[in-house]
């Protein structure tokens, strides 16, 4: 089994299998932070630089650690004390920055399709760490890993996605790829928030959170984006919190052993009840610990592909 | 053009079990303190042949001794120059101050065994490491020697040397 692309942009450029090979690779990199000595010489001499136009704690730590332990190089470009503040294109920067020899390019930019316009300027590997509204694969496959942790198939599934569905890509991506994999996906949102379109015979919008929740294996809690919807969209969080919030009574209406998701940061009490978090019955801290994994499994894949 | 005939087996069936048992024999004979050693297979030529040296060592000396594998993909002097799927290391327990007897079925340029050491070490430090192999085919690259050798035989580079041991017939052939 190989992977031959130098980039990963979309998980839509991806199939069943190849998602299977990260998530695969990815529990043989688990055990790696599980040691004593949590490196491997692998990637010794690679550099890879991480692009970070918009905050993140999770990604960028986890993507920081993943090629520290695979011992690569890594620099990190703080934007704002970079010469993109004093008004350099998006272009020349990474063309300057691919004259420094680097092997791939960790992106994480506001607006959607930053990653493959860069992927087009540079012959290094270039991995999207969340691009505006459009994807966050590696969220995908760490959500995807830490499913099959839990449950023995994808197939089938029902699972709920909740939130503002339309300005994430945390949903975009995991939309694609549990696709891909066969999963009974339910969406719910406040109307403002849900996509404009749906093509698929797999996707349904739940018309009310009681549809969404009852006898979901799995559900995806996602971030009111206060950065994106500007409260345009929503009359107000109070609202939100009314309607569409997580809670331990709408909780029992799902499976017995279902899994709860969220790619944080939480906002608590606004999408999900905080006693549910305190209380255990999320896997946040395990998508956590899987991020670091799959990060390096898809940095060991994309860099030792032969691709042109 | 393949020529099928280059496929040649050198040692088979009871050939092969004599050499194991020969180099068994050397790692009962020497003076381990068996209570303290851990046979670790090197994945994945290596694993049947540690299983069986394992098995040999119970039969002959009464311990049981602790046993892992290590797998090198990620500890190649050349990492990306062969694409291999990653596979486990299996070494679930302390490795401070135990022995290790590590366990392969050919030496060739022994950059295998060196990687294989580095892996080791990441697990804590051994107070000792030592080396056994089946098949010494000569053609090293690096300073390392193994302790217990079960055969010794000069083979040109252009070939390759299977081991089959884990099926009922066993048989080593160059390819």
């Amino acid at each position: 089994m190989s992977y031959v692309k130098k980039d990963l942009i979309s998980i839509n450029d991806l199939s069943k299998s190849d998602i299977l090979y990260f998530v695969e690779t990815a529990k043989e990199f688990k055990k790696i932070s599980l040691q004593d000595i949590k490196k491997v010489p692998t990637m010794r001499g690679k550099t890879i630089l991480n692009l970070f136009f918009e905050p993140s704690t999770r990604t960028k730590t986890s993507f920081e650690i993943a090629q520290k332990r695979l011992s690569a190089d890594t620099i990190n470009l703080s934007i704002s004390q970079s010469s993109v503040a004093k008004g350099e294109s998006l272009s020349d920067t990474i063309l300057n920055l691919q004259a420094m020899k680097p092997d791939a390019f960790i992106i994480r930019h506001y607006e959607s399709g930053a990653p493959f316009f860069i992927s087009n300027i540079t012959n290094a590997s270039v991995i999207n760490a969340g691009d505006g509204i459009n994807e966050h694969p590696t969220q995908c496959l760490l959500d995807i890993m830490t499913i099959f942790e839990h449950k023995k198939e994808i197939k089938s599934l029902k699972i709920a996605i909740i939130g503002d569905i339309f300005h994430s890509r945390v949903a975009r991506s995991d939309i694609a790829g549990l696709s891909k994999l066969g999963a009974e996906i339910y969406l719910y949102g406040p109307q403002t928030l849900m996509p404009r379109f749906i093509n698929s015979d797999n996707i349904k919008i739940a018309g009310s959170m009681e549809t969404a929740v009852k006898e979901a294996d799995v559900i995806i809690m996602l971030r009111v984006q206060k950065e994106r919807t500007s409260f345009y969209f929503i009359p107000s969080i109070e609202e939100y919190r009314n309607y569409f919030k997580l809670t331990s009574e709408i909780l029992k209406l799902a499976s017995k052993d279902v899994l709860i998701l969220h790619p944080g940061p939480v906002n608590r009490d606004v999408e999900i009840s905080g006693s549910i978090i305190n209380s255990g019955k999320t896997v946040i801290l395990d998508q956590v610990e899987n991020g670091i994994a799959i990060r390096m499994a898809c940095l060991y894949i994309l860099l030792g592909g032969r691709h042109s | 053009m393949i020529d099928k005939k280059l496929n040649e087996i050198i040692f088979k069936n009871d050939e092969v079990n004599k050499i194991i048992d020969d180099l068994a024999a050397k790692i009962i004979k020497f003076k381990f303190n068996f209570s303290n050693l851990i046979i670790v297979g090197i994945k994945e030529g290596g694993v049947a042949l540690s299983d069986l040296i394992h098995k040999k060592v119970k039969e002959g000396t009464g311990f049981d001794c602790l046993s892992g594998y290590v797998d090198i993909t990620l500890y190649r002097d050349d990492s990306f120059a062969v694409k291999k799927t990653v596979k486990s290391t299996e070494m679930p327990f302390n490795i401070n101050d135990k022995d290790i007897l590590l366990v392969d079925d050919v030496i060739y340029s022994g950059r295998t065994v060196r990687a294989a050491i580095d892996d080791l070490i990441c697990f804590g430090r051994p107070k000792s490491v030592k080396l056994a192999v089946l098949i010494d085919r000569g053609g090293r690259e690096i300073p390392i020697c193994p302790d217990f050798t079960g055969k010794k035989i000069k083979i040109p580079n252009k070939y390759d040397v299977k081991v089959e041991l884990a099926s009922k017939n066993k048989f080593i052939e160059k390819i």
